[in-house]
């Protein structure tokens, strides 16, 4: 068969299963995005309280969930969760087998990669705004919650986003890492039409650039969104 | 606070009540091993990264359209595809040239996992270098190259003696953040059947069916990173001391 063939859609090729692939793989990042993006923000927040331990805590979770390896993060996840669940189910006595989903364990695992090293790009764009806006809020006797909504948040996000777009990109190359646990991911899907038709170095290279088609997408909306962003900011 | 007190707590307990005399004998030494194969790796494709990493930067400062162009699609395409499908191509992929690589004599290079994880590794961190160089060159000010001019210092001096030890103080922390990273990244070479810190995790986990093997690995890994970390933080404080006030 040629190449041709063997990438194309229907019984015979394996177009698509690799696009059910992208679509999985797409699907992770995005449903990681914005629980990384919340978890990161608050972690961020809890940083700079004035209360020590909540301080502590912030810093921890950070330091822990960049020091190991994402792969690491994901088996911790993965197979703990699969045991504490297991766990629970003995002592509660229950009569239900119960199979854990590793897509719910790669969302939770980048999740956590992701929010650790989001907490510290806020935290440098909430260092970034001067305190005066915050004072000059306060001056105008406008609430603490709606300082933060309407006056930090704004320009939070405009300091935050070139931060958080590197991040977007880590997180879509981390992806490729679920398929150690089994997620049918983009690695997965050409893994097996590799192993299956012997074709390895063409199939390996279809996920080698569909990865970069994704970078190449994501950079190009990136900029429209920083565009956009930066609307508003006199020159 | 309290959570991760009692997290701490819970953890130390746990791998206290899970020590096993018989499973430290038989897999302590493994661990070991799988250490140093991490760290080896580290450190040879880092130092071969950095050397490849030099024409790299070079190209990417100059003025040559297509030196420039070229440069700049080696960094962006191994910086924006994950290190791990880079792995599984040049391991598995290559393997359908077998018989042409066999003509050529390198194919015994290129069967043997270890060869073909730090050609992955060192390529992919070369990209990341060259990025981190030719960031700290050009943020060495111009009047710094003028100022030389000036003086009728040689280009090659002026680079080596002026430019160059300015832009590596700037290259300092991410020179360290780059070794942290392929620290972290080298976890993956497990997935190709090389048997670094996590790929001896993975067997000794296969075989006894004990998470405390997992608890482990995050142990050393943790302990790896956090004493590089320390370690740059007081080189960069010595190396930077000049420019304290």
């Amino acid at each position: 068969m040629t190449s041709w063939e063997l990438l194309s859609f229907g019984d015979l090729g394996w177009g698509d299963e690799i696009a059910s692939g992208v679509l999985i793989t797409i699907t992770l990042a995005l449903a990681t995005l914005p629980f990384g993006l919340l978890i990161g923000f608050f972690v961020a927040l809890a940083k700079q309280s004035q209360e020590w331990s909540l301080r502590t805590a912030a810093d921890i979770y950070t330091t822990i969930f960049r020091g190991l390896p994402e792969l690491l993060t994901l088996f911790l996840v993965y197979f703990g969760m699969q045991i504490a669940i297991q766990k629970i189910i003995v002592i509660l006595d229950l009569d239900i087998s119960f199979e854990f989903n590793s897509f719910v364990a790669g969302m939770i695992a980048l999740g956590l990669v992701f929010s650790s090293y989001a907490s510290e790009v806020f935290l440098s764009a909430f260092r970034a705004i001067p305190l005066g806006q915050y004072e000059g809020g306060f001056a105008l006797g406008v609430r603490k919650s709606v300082v933060m909504r309407l006056i930090i948040f704004p320009q939070l996000v405009r300091i935050a986003l070139p931060g958080l777009a590197n991040l977007w990109m880590l997180l879509l190359k981390d992806t490729a890492l679920v398929s150690a646990i089994g997620l049918a991911d983009i690695v997965r899907q050409t893994g097996i039409a590799a192993r299956v038709t012997k074709h390895a170095f063409l199939f390996y290279g279809v996920s080698f650039l569909l990865f970069f088609v994704l970078a190449l997408l994501s950079s190009i909306v990136i900029s429209r969104i920083e565009a956009f962003s930066e609307k508003g900011d006199a020159r | 606070m309290l959570f991760w007190t009692a997290a701490g707590i819970g953890l130390i307990w746990f791998l206290f009540t899970s020590w096993d005399p018989e499973k430290f004998d038989k897999y302590g030494i493994k661990y070991w091993t799988g250490l140093q194969t991490t760290l080896t790796l580290v450190a040879v494709s880092i130092a071969l990264g950095a050397i490849i990493s030099l024409p790299i930067a070079f190209g990417r400062l100059s003025k040559n359209k297509i030196i420039g162009a070229l440069s700049f699609s080696y960094v962006y395409i191994f910086r924006g595809t994950p290190l791990l499908v880079q792995v599984f191509l040049i391991y598995y992929g290559l393997g359908t040239f077998r018989a042409e690589l066999d003509a050529l004599g390198i194919w015994i290079f290129f069967r043997d996992a270890w060869n073909c994880a730090i050609l992955a590794f060192t390529l992919n961190t070369a990209a990341y270098q060259a990025e981190i160089l030719r960031g700290a060159i050009q943020s060495v000010p111009k009047g710094q190259w003028e100022g030389a001019d000036s003086l009728g210092i040689p280009r090659w001096k002026t680079f080596q003696k002026i430019i160059l030890p300015q832009a590596l103080i700037v290259a300092l922390r991410p020179y360290g953040n780059e070794i942290i990273l392929m620290v972290k990244g080298s976890a993956i070479v497990a997935l190709v059947t090389v048997f670094d810190l996590m790929g001896e995790t993975r067997r000794a986990y296969s075989r006894t069916f004990d998470f405390q093997m997992y608890i482990w690995a995050a142990v050393f890994y943790f302990v790896i990173v956090e004493v590089l970390r320390n370690i740059w933080n007081g080189l960069e404080l010595r190396l930077t001391r000049h420019l304290k006030r």
